[in-house]
């Protein structure tokens, strides 16, 4: 347990190390300002999914809070 | 646009990474409502067909600040898997409520169709801006079906770094779930007795009460730009659950340990196969990781993500998601959608017991299912969806198909290898999403 926390320490640190070289200037983002390339671009569709797959799989949330809230599974 | 409807806590950091990001076209005048709805048709051949209709709504209460509030209804019909093996002979199985559940036929696999649900669900989420950079979420869920009740309440931040090209995400849920069975919980391991129609008392292996499970949710996450065409997201999850997690309508059958055949011993009911209600463990520890990565190409957009799941119940799982949305004709799109997703099957998972090997009735330290979603498989989802981006509305319709596999169990022996004990499941999909 305590490698996984320095595991998830050391990457947590190396993203953001590695995010401070990333990036644009806001005149830059006109793309990426599109409805579409939001990173959840149709939440309805999304949590239509993931309540399916809730019931079917052994497996739920990652994208956002995985939840319970259904006698289904 | 009126897309951007941002219910959930990913889509928070997605939301305040849009905010940053520019734009006017994202933004609504303060005041005024956004509404989405969706319906959702489901199907799987001879078993649960759904329809799910969904309306959201979003007021914009001042410039970065937001009401948003979903209601899903889920109307359930049809049969599921109890968990009970297909024999060589007819079985009839006790409903939950102390009927019979319809025969089932030798050589298939036995339904529950006794279930016809219908599920309400309410979402609210409260985005408020805290400071120049910062952002926070409150969000709380209710969700009610005739022997479930659910609450929840979730919390989370989002902050702006590195000139708005790194968001910076944490988030806590609580929750709580209540579970009424029909005739209240089964006794783990209590062998399915006759039901009134048999003159049988199947209530003298409930023990007549309610019970509840907990949810605790953390998450934690990071949003980046890339470049002027590019971002991902990586997201840690934590998700622990405690109590009553048992499915209290799943049963295991018991074979004989010479033939494999399913054993009926019950002297009221001689087509009443031996079954055992199961039990589970009474903790969940599960840990995910999700990344996702989008990437803007002249008009097109490429999405994919990945997720990893493990937990203390020995399950594993990899998820691998990817769409493309292909755009013509300045405002329509087509876009294909491939999901792919595998398994570990849970340590306390078995398909059957042989005789004499079932934990004794009301053991509660012993655990064992016979839920095929708790065993090892692979599922698949092949997708379309046409879309239209309209500047007073936008709507798209999508057609999915979904199919579970798994191998037949290595165990089997004598009749068992006669019988389709893991059988494929599968599922067509309708969904039309209309923003107003």
């Amino acid at each position: 347990m305590t490698i996984h926390k320095l595991g998830i320490a050391i990457a947590i640190s190396g993203l953001l190390s590695a995010c401070s070289s990333m990036g644009v200037d806001p005149w830059q983002r006109q793309n990426l300002a599109k409805p579409e390339m939001a990173l959840d671009s149709s939440p309805l569709t999304s949590a239509l999914d993931d309540h399916i797959y809730f019931s079917k799989e052994a497996s739920s949330g990652g994208r956002s809070f995985g939840g319970g809230g259904c006698g289904c599974n | 646009m009126k897309k951007n409807i941002r219910l959930s806590l990913a889509a928070a950091s997605c939301a305040l990474l849009g905010s940053q990001l520019a734009i006017a076209e994202d933004k609504h005048d303060v005041g005024e409502w956004d509404v989405s709805a969706a319906l959702l048709f489901y199907s799987e051949p001879d078993r649960v067909n759904a329809t799910e209709p969904v309306i959201s709504a979003k007021k914009q209460l001042d410039t970065d600040e937001t009401l948003s509030l979903k209601l899903t209804l889920d109307t359930l019909t049809g049969a599921s898997a109890s968990g009970a093996l297909p024999s060589n002979q007819p079985q009839t199985f006790t409903s939950p409520s102390g009927g019979s559940i319809g025969t089932t036929s030798a050589g298939d696999t036995p339904l529950d169709d006794s279930f016809k649900d219908t599920r309400v669900a309410v979402n609210a989420a409260w985005e408020k801006p805290i400071s120049k950079d910062l952002t926070m979420v409150l969000g709380g869920n209710f969700s009610t079906e005739y022997d479930y009740t659910s609450f929840a309440v979730n919390s989370s931040f989002a902050k702006d770094i590195n000139n708005g090209n790194t968001t910076l995400m944490t988030g806590l849920s609580l929750g709580m779930d209540m579970i009424k069975p029909v005739d209240g919980k089964p006794i783990p391991f209590a062998t399915m007795q006759a039901g009134r129609d048999y003159g049988g008392n199947s209530d003298s292996v409930k023990d007549g009460s309610d019970d509840t499970k907990s949810l605790v949710d953390v998450i934690v996450g990071v949003t980046q730009v890339i470049d002027e065409n590019s971002l991902f997201q990586l997201n840690y999850s934590l998700s622990s659950s405690s109590g009553y997690l048992t499915d209290p309508y799943k049963i295991i059958s018991v074979v004989d340990p010479v033939t494999g055949a399913t054993l009926f011993q019950n002297g009221a009911q001689s087509d009443l196969p031996t079954a055992v209600y199961e039990n589970r463990p009474d903790s969940r520890l599960k840990h995910s990781v999700f990344g996702q990565y989008k990437r803007y190409l002249g008009g097109d957009v490429l999405d994919t993500s990945y997720r990893f799941m493990v937990d203390d119940w020995d399950i594993t799982s990899h998820t691998v998601d990817v769409h493309y949305r292909w755009k013509f004709a300045d405002t329509q799109y087509l876009q294909p959608h491939v999901r792919v997703y595998q398994q570990s099957a849970a340590d306390f998972y078995t398909p059957f017991f042989v005789n004499g090997q079932q934990p004794t009735a009301g053991d509660k330290s012993a655990e064992a299912s016979a839920d095929y979603r708790l065993g090892e498989f692979m599922a698949y989802t092949i997708g379309l969806e046409y879309g239209q981006d309209n500047p007073s509305n936008s709507w798209s319709v999508a057609v999915e198909y979904y199919l579970q596999t798994g191998d037949e169990p290595a165990q089997a022996f004598g009749e068992l290898k006669n019988q389709e004990l893991y059988p494929d499941v599968d599922a067509l999909m309708l969904r039309i999403v209309y923003d107003f």
